[in-house]
């Protein structure tokens, strides 16, 4: 039996280097945490602390408005977070695995999903500091937890899907353009400002209705405003949020993953 | 017995020479509104042909720049070729360059793991090879120091270990029987040549034709991309030194 270089399968690939990829996310949980002091407790610090100051600053300003709103930032936060960092790391994964991929046959789409998915494990052990939270504010502050809590990993997992495809595309184009690195960069951090994260885009009143309705084409408005109805358990589960997220995630993993198999071949070439 | 193991049908490859190379946005957008993107083709190699039997030993000579790392690449399926094809059959151990997988942050020990699973290994696998790789790299002190700490010779030793640990049908060979000190580099030679006795098959890369005459059996040369000699080891050795003779005329 020959086997062709050419044409390999993909199903038969991925079960051969199935290995890899759960060494490639052992690998980026063990390496980020193993150098620091604080290890995996940093986790938890960095969302607390940013939320922490979020709330400290703007809790005037919205609190009134905003029901529990340590826990209505904390979630924004963490899926921000989860977010930025998932897609920054797959659009790296390429380049820093250049090393290997120039001398070994090995299947590149291994990379951007092993790194993305190393940021999803530590996204889920970051949510424990949203259940502290959780339970502080059930206890002495009577929020009252709703069944659609079990609902929550829907919106986790239409943002992992959607970090991965934006995470092909951005790997794809960095391979290409060195530069889009910082682009992206500050792209991020205008994202940031975009998604409700400390604010919520209803209770601003915002008059004009196209920049209403530009933040509101915002994926990530969907994604964290259904997450936080799960959690929070005020409003009604809103099936638009979720098949407009759902949509755009899959449409994004279709063309991240069509852009990389048309470009794969040439990533050596270039890395 | 001439079962091929390594096909290679008309195989080219086509490299963009950029003059200048443009690898950010900015300068791209430029150019192309300057329309001053000129691509200089290259065949890196241009319709290369041969087969490699079951067990034979292939020494590619030819002179820097040649194509003969294109050459394994595309046969390691690193590189796809951009007309024609190539087919390998079996396992594969390429060894163009030892310890390409290691993450220096790693220990030695988390290093088998991943390399191995770099060549595309089960966990069980290497687990059942481990202390194979340990004792013949002879670094059982240091399997728990991070790499970073390593020497390149402690590296390379590390490296040839995994790579050779494995049963492979194919072997590629870059230039590599020049790992660690010369008791080391006697010892993966005896190896190497256990190996042969197991009828692999290998593809060797060199410049000395004496290594191709010890260890091949047949040998091509590669030059500017073409095969221009193919056959016996011997043969094609003294095409190949009567050529270099007359380059340093």
């Amino acid at each position: 039996m020959l086997q062709k270089i050419k044409n390999s399968n993909f199903v038969q690939d991925f079960l051969k280097y199935r290995y890899l990829l759960s060494e490639i996310i052992r690998r980026n949980i063990k390496v980020q945490y193993r150098d620091s002091v604080l290890g995996i407790f940093w986790t938890f610090l960095q969302p607390l602390l940013s939320t922490l100051v979020l709330v400290a600053v703007f809790s005037n300003i919205f609190h009134n408005r905003t029901e529990y709103y340590p826990i209505y930032v904390l979630c924004g936060r963490l899926l921000y977070d989860f977010y930025s960092q998932a897609t920054k790391r797959g659009m790296r994964s390429i380049t820093t695995a250049a090393g290997v991929i120039k001398k070994v046959y090995v299947p590149k789409y291994i990379y951007p999903l092993g790194n993305t998915l190393s940021c999803f494990v530590t996204f889920l052990i970051s949510l424990l500091v949203l259940v502290a939270f959780m339970i502080y504010f059930i206890i002495f502050k009577g929020m009252s937890l709703t069944p659609y809590v079990l609902l929550a990993i829907v919106p986790v997992l239409i943002l992992y899907i959607l970090s991965f495809g934006v995470g092909m595309i951005l790997a794809t184009m960095s391979v290409f353009f060195k530069d889009i690195e910082y682009l992206y960069e500050v792209f991020c951090m205008l994202l940031f400002y975009m998604t409700p994260v400390f604010y919520s885009v209803e209770t601003l009143n915002i008059s004009n209705s196209f920049i209403k309705m530009g933040l509101m084409a915002n994926p990530l408005y969907s994604i964290v405003n259904l997450f936080r109805f799960c959690i929070i358990g005020t409003g009604t589960w809103n099936w638009g949020w979720f098949f407009y997220s759902f949509g755009f995630a899959i449409v994004t993993v279709i063309i991240g993953g069509l852009l990389f198999r048309a470009k794969e071949d040439k990533f050596i070439l270039h890395i | 017995m001439s079962e091929p193991v390594i096909k290679v049908e008309n195989v080219s490859i086509l490299f963009n020479l950029n003059k200048e190379k443009v690898d950010n946005l900015k300068e791209y957008v430029i150019k192309v509104l300057k329309r001053k993107i000129h691509f200089t083709e290259f065949w890196a190699l241009n319709d290369v042909s041969f087969t490699v039997n079951k067990g034979e030993r292939l020494g590619v000579l030819g002179f820097n720049g040649a194509g003969k790392s294109t050459l394994l690449k595309t046969v390691a399926g690193v590189l796809k070729p951009t007309k024609g094809s190539v087919e390998v059959q079996g396992v594969i151990a390429p060894m163009i360059e030892l310890g390409a997988g290691f993450d220096s942050n790693y220990t030695g020990k988390e290093n088998i793991y991943l390399y191995g699973a770099t060549m595309g290994y089960s966990k069980k696998y290497i687990e059942e090879r481990y202390d194979e790789i340990v004792a013949f790299s002879e670094l059982e002190k240091f399997m728990d120091v991070p790499i970073k700490n390593y020497s390149s010779g402690m590296r390379a030793r590390l490296g040839f270990s995994i790579a050779t640990a494995v049963e492979p049908e194919v072997l590629i060979l870059d230039e590599v029987l020049s790992v660690g000190d010369a008791r080391f580099r006697a010892k993966s030679e005896k190896k190497i040549v256990d190996m042969f006795d197991k009828g692999i098959t290998v593809l060797f890369v060199s410049h000395n034709t004496d290594q191709v005459r010890r260890i091949c059996n047949k040998a091509i040369i590669i030059d500017k991309g073409k095969v221009i000699a193919n056959g016996d080891v011997n043969e094609v050795c003294d095409i190949y030194d009567k050529l270099v003779s007359e380059g340093k005329k």
